[in-house]
């Protein structure tokens, strides 16, 4: 970290007057006990990209043992694979991921503001976090749980003999860790905002984060009662899930998609709002309809609360529910639909450049949409009956939360990456790689659609032996796939080091962030800044661009 | 019929034609969108990439237009989904008056199948062709899902609580039975076979089985055996309601509620007593929860419902 100081003198650079905040301590308690936003969002992308190799690992191995229909892992290994890789890459890489580093990172610079609200709840929160993944990773070396990241009782309080009390504890701490980061966004984004920066000159990043926040803030409570329950009930059979005791089996499925499909939506928003910066940056031109963009954000937020019992059509709820809860998920699909039509219409009449975030976020636009589509078939009560339960799911939802939320985040980090660590990330390396996602996702997840079709049930082991084709060419994807993700580790590693310097503004981009040094001072602005503008004054005819500030910059 | 499309399952109920028919539409129109936005970004990628010559001049600046189109062309399009999708479902999920009555329990981690006249089997299930089978479900653990891909029909099994399912197939042979939902260990190998065969095919493998009770007649034992016609007769001297001919009829509840005498509720009724006590009548009856397995107490509703058909019937 300490080279970055040496070579700060390059001209264009504005005069520096506090080193940067990777140099401006360098003891190992300075990080541990900081309460700088930026360096506990580095703290947060250590722990999280620690848990997405070891979930990714998880799925290597499912994709290994289901290359043939004899499989390589004993049963009971294969389900805990599953478990696992469900509960790690859920709670502890997708529900943390965009928020807690670029959030972290960014909200404050963003809005013009020096920290987040709440300093030391932050770095709290990244402490919880990793208590909860000591727990998880306990559950894991243990043996595991074998219950699907779901919990589904009464498998999970009376039948299931693996770890489930720790994973439902690691799930039950987590939660904190959610509830702290998101308050702390909710108040730091009412409060903190600078001088101008009304709520309709937001970033749209930021709107991402506020939407997500409010959604956290008030769903992740009912998970934590719901995994404390469970707990109660594993450890001292209340009998609350169990019929035999006058319990009701299907009220945990009720708790649990209560929290668990607004999670989805946790998962996408921050994704969404990354997407929208991009998207302008690279194609010079302001993003279209930005109040429709903000009113689609919202709308999703709330109406997400409204649709968890589409996960349980099949389940014996009554039919009438059932038809009130695939409404309103056709309901929630309106606003993403509008989010893909103006992302796509931003192109128009753009001046793009197809640089890796672009790539990333093309990509995204357009495995979103094959999630979106797919979902609606979900939506459609007779079609979710036939797949219900098989890997037309798991492809439907690995498109949103993989393809469209993974990409986001890739995305994300190499946009960001001069402006975090002071360095360009080697773009050819680079687009490389995203284009490598794009085509090894689509090999590992789109053979699932057609697996599910044809009637295999996920979570299993094994299956019949006419469907190896479709499972071999998805293990092949998922071997492409697995490079790509792991490439970026190493060339960006590499950048850290022998990069290229990169000045303030690498991106010629409008929003606050970039009007101050890469990477950022400790205190972030010298002077608060006063915002005149709403974001993404691009002007692709003239290829100028007028930051948030007002400051007008020629070709 | 759909044989000309590739990677197509078998389709072999009445059910599975009318959901490939709403599949096949969305499958089209998701086909549509996704290509309608690729198409978009593709040409738009290209003909306003950096360095091209084409006209960036008169931006559209105002986008409520758009947005207000889009959104109600959405919005219309999806009610559209939604009204053709909610009317099937409850097609599907309504049995018709069945021709016959299949009751199918699952336990980890096989499929049991009792039919009416008192033949089982385990992880099979025969049927006869054009005939209208309603399935009850019960589960004596943890929820299963059954599911037969070419019939398209699915649905939860689950503990303490007893579904129906109803399906005609169309197709003489032999086809998938699954479990889709995580049940354990075994999960994945917790399958079968739903063989479909014509009406004397059906009859000869039912006569085949060597059977001498039905399934209804091993239930009137059962209720005798557990003391259940002690109380639940005419010349009994505790005040019980009488059973004959309860199925199919709304019942009046002590609490003012009713309830529809379906199987679901007979057996809420023997297992919990105490909460579904029926109007006008002293809540004696202790509970039989953990007394009775599921498939005894499948043969216990049986045997009540035979009793309501006789009366009906008058034999």
């Amino acid at each position: 970290m300490s080279v970055t100081t040496v070579e700060r003198a390059s001209a264009d650079e504005p005069p520096e007057t506090e080193p940067s905040y990777l140099t401006a301590e360098n003891t190992i308690s300075s990080w541990l006990l900081t309460r700088d936003h930026k360096r506990i969002a580095l703290l947060f992308f250590a722990s999280i990209t620690f848990f997405f190799f070891v979930g990714g690992m998880a799925a290597t191995l499912m994709r290994l043992n289901l290359a043939t229909p004899e499989g390589l892992l004993q049963p009971s290994v294969y389900n805990r694979m599953f478990t696992m890789h469900g509960i790690i890459m859920v709670w502890f890489f997708l529900i943390p991921s965009i928020p807690t580093t670029f959030g972290n990172f960014f909200i404050p610079l963003m809005i013009g503001a020096r920290d987040l609200a709440f300093p030391r709840v932050n770095l709290g929160s990244w402490y919880v976090f990793n208590l909860s993944g000591l727990v998880v990773l306990y559950s894991l070396v243990m043996g595991g749980a074998d219950t699907g990241w779901t919990f589904y009782t009464p498998l999970s309080t009376s039948f299931a003999n693996g770890y489930v009390f720790a994973a439902a504890m690691a799930v039950f701490i987590n939660g904190f860790s959610s509830i702290m980061t998101s308050l702390n966004f909710v108040v730091t984004i009412h409060r903190l905002r600078a001088p101008g920066m009304t709520w309709m000159r937001l970033p749209l990043f930021v709107w991402g984060i506020y939407s997500v926040s409010v959604v956290m803030l008030t769903a992740t409570p009912v998970l934590t009662m719901d995994t404390f329950l469970l707990a109660v009930e594993r450890f001292v059979g209340t009998g609350l899930f169990d019929p035999a005791h006058g319990g009701d089996v299907l009220l945990w499925q009720h708790m649990f998609w209560f929290y668990s499909h607004p999670a989805v939506y946790i998962m996408i928003l921050p994704a969404m709002g990354v997407i929208s910066e991009i998207i302008p940056c690279y194609a010079r031109r302001p993003i279209f309809g930005y109040a429709g963009m903000v009113i689609a954000l919202m709308a999703i937020a709330i109406l997400s609360f409204f649709v968890w019992a589409h996960h349980m059509f099949v389940a014996g709820i009554s039919i009438y529910s059932a038809v009130f809860f695939s409404l309103m998920t056709f309901f929630v699909a309106v606003p993403s639909a509008i989010k893909v039509f103006n992302w796509t219409v931003s192109l128009h009449k753009g001046s793009i450049s197809f640089d890796a975030p672009m790539l990333y976020a093309l990509g995204f636009v357009l495995l979103f949409t094959v999630g979106g589509v797919t979902g609606l078939m979900l939506a459609t009560l007779p079609v979710d009956v036939d797949v219900h339960g098989t890997y037309f799911v798991i492809a439907h939802f690995h498109y949103i939360m993989v393809g469209a939320t993974v990409s986001a985040y890739f995305a994300a980090l190499h946009y960001w990456w001069p402006k975090i660590t002071g360095r360009y990330y080697p773009e050819g390396w680079a687009r490389f790689s995203a284009i490598l996602t794009y085509v090894g996702f689509n090999f590992t997840f789109f053979p699932q659609f057609i697996l599910g079709y044809l009637g295999m049930a996920r979570r299993s082991y094994t299956y019949p032996a006419d469907w190896q084709s479709w499972n071999l060419l998805s293990s092949a994807g998922a071997s492409i796939l697995a490079v790509a993700y792991a490439l970026p580790l190493l060339y960006l590693g590499w950048s850290l080091i022998w990069g290229r310097k990169a000045g303030p503004n690498p991106w010629r981009a409008t929003g606050l962030e970039w009007a101050i040094a890469s990477p950022p001072p400790e205190h972030n602005f010298e002077r608060t800044p006063t915002v005149t503008l709403e974001p993404y004054s691009y002007d692709p005819e003239h290829g100028s661009f007028v930051t948030q500030e007002g400051r007008s910059h020629a070709r | 019929m759909y044989r000309w499309i590739p990677f197509w399952p078998d389709t072999a109920a009445v059910n599975a034609i009318a959901v490939n028919n709403i599949y096949i539409a969305e499958l089209a129109l998701s086909s549509l969108i996704t290509l309608t936005v690729a198409f978009m970004l593709l040409t738009f990628s290209i003909r306003y990439r950096r360095g091209s010559t084409a006209s960036r001049a008169n931006l559209v600046q105002k986008t409520w237009h758009f947005e207000v189109g889009w959104t109600t062309a959405t919005l219309g399009l999806f009610l559209i989904l939604f009204v053709y999708g909610a009317s099937m479902y409850i097609w599907l999920y309504n049995p018709p008056p069945a021709d016959e009555e299949i009751y199918v329990v699952g336990k980890r981690w096989m499929w049991k199948a009792e039919h009416p006249g008192g033949q089982r089997e385990i992880d099979a299930l025969h049927v006869p062709i054009d005939k209208t089978i309603r399935l009850v479900l019960a589960s004596e653990d943890v929820i299963h899902s059954f599911f037969v891909p070419a019939f398209r029909i699915k649905h939860d099994v689950v503990p303490g609580a007893l579904e129906t399912i109803w399906f005609k197939a169309n197709k003489t042979g032999t086809f998938r039975l699954a479990c889709t939902q995580f049940c354990g260990l075994q999960h994945a190998t917790m399958a079968g076979e739903v063989v479909v065969m014509s009406g004397p095919d059906y009859a000869r493998w039912l006569g085949d089985q060597g059977v001498r009770e039905s399934f209804a007649e091993q239930g009137s034992e059962l209720f005798r055996a557990h003391g259940c016609s002690g109380c639940h007769s005419e010349n009994s001297t505790v005040h019980a309601p009488l059973l004959d001919g309860v199925y199919g009829t709304f019942v009046h509840m002590q609490d003012g509620s009713v309830r529809f005498a379906d199987e679901a509720y007979l057996r809420d009724c023997i297992v919990n007593p105490r909460s579904f006590t029926v109007a006008g009548y002293p809540p004696v009856m202790p509970d039989y929860a953990g007394q009775l397995g599921e498939d005894e107490l499948l043969k216990v509703i049986a045997y009540i419902k035979s009793i309501g058909s006789k009366r009906e019937t008058g034999r």
